[in-house]
């Protein structure tokens, strides 16, 4: 989230697209309420009518997959009726900026594509530069190159009828998302737009963000109270485990994973540090080389010195291009060409696309080390049903876990408040936190490496890697601390004290911290302030519910991202009821300033999209794989034959793996007509591996279903109730039929087209509940995240003869 | 004056932490239930002796908008108790009343109600709220969670609600946030309503339509609401089952 739960009731305009909200994070909908009794209007725009729908002022269906189509209409709504808010497009996003002449856009692609690698050339697509090195910018817009002109023209396709007949919504309902949320482009008004993993679970995903992002930049709704771009992150702690890299494309605090390509420490530096000779802008990462010096000091300790790079060679290396994520990994696993692995928190055996390819993949390990609550269909994938368990090699180790409340520690929460959670109770019989397997792992290699040696053994024996897990102590490593006596700010830091920030880091070696974001948060001063609980704050701060004193939050308890575009060139707000920050007296006050530069008017001031090498918003993101602007593909499976804003079906860079159960239907496939989608229920977490385990839970959501229109229903020959299957070119599923209003048919190109919806948290090891939707889903992924296309393939659905996987 | 439970069903998200918070807190174990010729959310179907709460789910389409309904139902403890009044009839002090909380209490001594007593207490609800437990044979509902209400705790199901959705507190303080919820929601929902305000102390404010809730939202009109007068009449069937 740019801002936060609690911000969220500051709304004017609320737009709930790609997520469940009131189903999935409950806890948003009080803030969504105290909107509403604002006088806020809340919408809802998704496949299905859910609990959110029902809390909306109005719910509109679209058909999974069209989301850029739906936000092109908006965006061009926005340009041609002069809604967006000029002063801050002018001043604050690259709207004026000029871009070269060799971008360009043609019947869905744009300029540098190479259709045999899929990829694009993306320095076709930068800016052009005046004599010294910084972007050039038409003011007055009017440049036929510049950003806003180019964005016109690549928008002026998704009008009304298009954009209707793409996404099965109808044009007056379309407009009445429009008006309303495009009336927020003004300084006294916020909209916020609400997502999850209805918008990123596409191979379009990363861009249905962006298209939401132009709005938001559009309408000057970044960096305001009430607005933002709000990914909803949840219980299971998404937010936390992204910052700390649980992903396998960063290393901590948002960096690049170190590749062949940078083999030195200065190549990685030089590769990663951007450059601007704008004295306007920031470019806060300007600062990476002190943030990654400290990150591998933190990782080598006295080992990482300058002289050696701080050990970065040391640094086990990807690929140049090549992609670990799980759908490749598991791809590798299917082909064999992975040995062994530890699979800890969570379920891929039911959580990942194309089931039935992983449970085979998984049989080709020889061992696998799991740790669970409960016996899960990962843990277990070697008694599945259809399975002769002797004849499986893998041999199963299985850890049992500390439940959460077990243990104690610290969650990030969605708002990026770094929140500690105590322990209640103590693990039961031999149950460990994760943390303290991993000690004891790592403990264990290091022996193995210093006694025996092998490759590179420093790589592991140099690590100041914890003997005994203490998230205290982590916690404190995790902000930093002087390597060396330093003096910061006129205060003398002995070696090994805390960093009170983030400036304070250096890449002299003389610092070190685990992830540089999270500096701050456990000082000399004031010690683990994800335990703070205190609701002190000022008026100015009361009025937008803001609590600095609860908590912190990253970075440097900046509360809402971007805030200085939150206020004019003289840095007073364009909201005086809502303030976010104003300049008052020579000095910024309410929420922490993103940066303390004066206004910009003072001639002194940096634009306020710091994290950008230009410092300003991007309406045009030449940083993606998939281009600059947003663009409507087709799901990979789709029930159409064209695209109606290109001839570019599919998108022409999302990613795919290719084993002989890799298989795709072709597009309006007559065997699979119907669109599934698939999502989360609220009284089961994620793949419901603990939950189906909790009877209250299952009492209340005991079966696999399927949702489905009357109309569909009647054309199948199934009533409510009635046990079915469900069948995709990979997979079948069993399914009870839940028959009801709020599935709709859609009509899309003129004929009516049916999406049903399961969820997917269902799995063979509780018995009789069902076993894995993602048996049907396919194994594609978006270009820039290799996020699997969960949210839309192509089914048929049938009336069951009899049911094996169900419960009667 | 009693206490009052408000539940404004305005704000509901049916996220269903008052189903499960009422189960944990009264340690009712688990029915099992199905979606087999079933199809639906609300799960389980109906109230019974391990749930005493149960969120209810009504959909329907209203000139092609859907409407979705929930209702978080449970014992309305009413100001005058038709289940008390005819329990007392058959076994006194088996069903009870706290004077301090208002809570209509249900105690081990219901065990002693023959089936067909049950089923014309049952019948007396306007309701429909009382089940009997099969083993004991206790009659079963909520409690108003009384007990955490003498120690000064919520009833667990509104100290769970994210939404504000249930609330809990004097009687008159309720009403009065009640009639001005209805007041703030009558211009865009003609239909809103509080049901029975004055008969009961679990205060519902609907949006829609009683019966697009559920049969039971409001007292059946041949049971209730009633006046003590009217329901004392209705006492004299029993009256002279009895002394037959």
């Amino acid at each position: 989230m740019t801002n936060h739960w609690i911000d969220i009731k500051n709304a004017d305009s609320i737009l709930i697209m790609g997520s469940n909200a009131a189903e999935h994070h409950p806890i948003s909908f009080k803030w969504v309420l105290k909107a509403k009794d604002a006088g806020a209007t809340v919408m809802h725009v998704d496949p299905k009518f859910s609990r959110t729908s029902a809390r909306s002022d109005f719910h509109v269906p679209l058909r999974s997959g069209t989301d850029i189509a739906f936000l092109g209409g908006m965006i061009k709504y926005i340009l041609d009726n002069e809604k967006y808010f000029k002063e801050y497009v002018v001043e604050y996003t690259n709207a004026a900026l000029v871009v070269g002449k060799e971008f360009g856009f043609k019947d869905g692609l744009f300029t540098g594509y190479d259709p045999k690698t899929r990829t694009y050339d993306k320095s076709k697509w930068g800016f052009e530069m005046d004599a010294n090195g910084v972007p050039k910018r038409d003011k007055s817009l009017k440049n036929p190159r510049c950003v806003l002109q180019l964005m016109r023209k690549h928008y002026s396709r998704y009008g009304v009828d298009a954009v209707s007949a793409t996404t099965g919504v109808p044009a007056k309902d379309l407009l009445k998302v429009y008006e309303n949320f495009a009336a927020t482009g003004r300084g006294d008004k916020a909209g916020t737009v609400m997502y999850a993993l209805g918008w990123t679970q596409h191979t379009v995903g990363v861009q249905n963000i962006r298209s939401a992002g132009i709005i938001q930049l559009l309408l000057g709704n970044i960096g305001v109270a009430g607005g933002g771009i709000n990914a909803l992150r949840g219980e299971p702690n998404v937010q936390g485990s992204t910052d700390h890299t649980l992903l396998y494309h960063i290393i901590p605090g948002y960096m690049a994973m170190p590749h062949n390509g940078w083999q030195t420490y200065d190549e990685y530096v030089k590769g990663n540090t951007p450059v601007s000779k704008d004295p306007m802008s920031a470019n806060w990462w300007q600062h990476k080389p002190k943030y990654f010096a400290s990150l591998l000091k933190a990782w080598y300790g006295d080992h990482a010195t300058k002289e050696n790079g701080f050990c970065y060679e040391l640094l086990p290396k990807i690929e140049k291009g090549g992609d670990y994520s799980y759908l490749f990994l598991f791809d590798r696993m299917y082909r064999g060409k992975i040995r062994g692995g530890i699979i800890i928190g969570l379920n891929p055996m039911n959580s990942v696309p194309n089931s039935n390819k992983l449970r085979k993949a998984l049989d080709n390990l020889e061992w696998l080390v799991t740790s669970e609550l409960h016996h899960s269909e990962t843990t277990d994938n070697w008694h599945r049903p259809g399975v002769d368990p002797k004849k499986v090699k893998t041999e199963v180790f299985l850890l049992p876990s500390a439940h959460r409340l077990e243990k104690e520690g610290s969650v990030t929460n969605s708002g990026r408040w770094l929140l500690w959670h105590y322990k209640a109770v103590e693990p039961a019989f031999e149950a460990k936190p994760f943390g303290d397997m991993f000690c004891g792992f790592m403990g264990r290699v290091k022996k193995l490496y210093a006694k025996e040696g092998g490759k590179l053994p420093e790589a592991v024996t140099w690590l100041d890697y914890p003997e005994k897990y203490d998230p205290d102590d982590l916690c404190a490593r995790i902000n930093g601390r002087f390597t060396k006596d330093t003096e910061f700010k006129g205060k003398m830091y002995k070696k090994g004290q805390q960093v009170p920030t983030f400036t304070a880091l250096k890449d002299d070696g003389s610092t070190m911290s685990l992830n540089w974001l999270y500096a701050g948060s456990y000082t000399e001063e004031d010690g683990n302030k994800a335990k703070r609980r205190s609701t002190e704050q000022t008026e100015m701060q009361k009025n937008i519910g803001l609590y600095p004193k609860w908590a912190w939050c990253w970075p440097v308890n900046r509360r809402i991202l971007y805030n200085r575009a939150s206020v004019d060139l003289n840095g007073k707000p364009y909201n005086k009821a809502k303030a976010v920050i104003e300049w008052k007296d020579g000095k910024w006050v309410g929420d922490v300033p993103d940066g303390g530069w004066p206004p910009m008017a003072t001639g002194k001031g940096r634009y306020p999209f710091i994290m950008h090498k230009h410092g300003f918003g991007q309406l045009f993101g030449p940083g993606r794989q998939d281009g600059p602007f947003s663009e409507h593909y087709e799901p990979v499976e789709t029930p159409v034959t064209k695209n109606l804003f290109s001839g570019q079906l599919n998108s022409p860079v999302y990613k795919f793996v290719s084993s002989d159960m890799d298989k795709l239907c072709k597009p309006a496939d007559p065997k699979y007509p119907v669109v599934l989608t698939t999502y989360s229920v609220t009284e089961h977490w994620c793949g419901g591996g603990e939950t189906r385990n909790i009877p209250n839970l299952l009492e209340a959501e005991p079966q696999l279903y399927v949702e489905m229109s009357p109309e569909l229903a009647k054309e199948k020959g199934i009533n409510n109730g009635d046990g079915v299957v469900v069948e995709s070119i990979r997979g079948r599923v069993e399914a009870i039929a839940m028959v009801t209003v709020r599935m709709r048919p859609f009509k899309v190109h003129g004929r009516v087209i049916h999406e049903i919806g399961m969820p997917f948290c269902f799995g063979w090891t509780t018995p009789g509940t069902g076993d894995s939707t993602n048996r049907l889903t396919p194994f594609v992924g978006d270009p820039n995240t290799t996020i699997p296309e969960f949210k839309a393939c192509c089914v048929n659905i049938r009336k069951a003869d009899k049911l094996t996987e169900l419960a009667t | 004056m009693p206490k009052t439970i408000f539940v404004d069903t305005s704000r509901c998200t049916a996220c269903r932490g008052c189903q499960i918070a009422c189960k944990e807190w009264h340690e009712l174990p688990a029915n099992k239930t199905t979606q087999y010729k079933w199809g639906s959310h609300q799960n389980p179907q109906d109230l019974n002796a391990y749930n005493y709460k149960l969120v209810r789910f009504s959909e329907h389409l209203e000139n092609g908008v859907v409407r979705w309904n929930f209702f978080p139902d449970q014992c309305r403890h009413c100001e005058l108790a038709p289940c008390k009044e005819l329990g007392d009839v058959y076994l006194e002090g088996a069903i009870v009343r706290d004077e301090m909380t208002g809570a209509v209490l249900y105690t081990e001594k219901t065990k002693e109600f023959t089936d067909e007593q049950f089923e014309e207490i049952r019948q007396s609800c306007p309701y429909n709220i009382p089940r009997r437990n099969p083993e004991t044979r206790v009659f079963t509902k909520c409690t108003m969670c009384n007990d955490r209400v003498h120690n000064g705790l919520l009833p667990a199901c509104v100290k769970v609600c994210p939404t504000g959705t249930m609330n809990f507190g004097e009687r008159a303080d309720m009403l009065k946030l009640a009639e001005s919820r209805l007041a703030s929601l009558k211009g865009k929902y003609p239909e809103a309503r509080l049901a029975d305000p004055d008969e009961v102390n679990v205060i519902y404010l609907l949006i829609d339509k009683p019966e697009n809730y559920h049969e039971f939202a409001v007292a059946q009109a041949d049971l209730g609401p009633m006046s003590k007068k009217q329901f004392l009449a209705t006492l004299a069937r029993p009256f002279k089952a009895m002394k037959a």
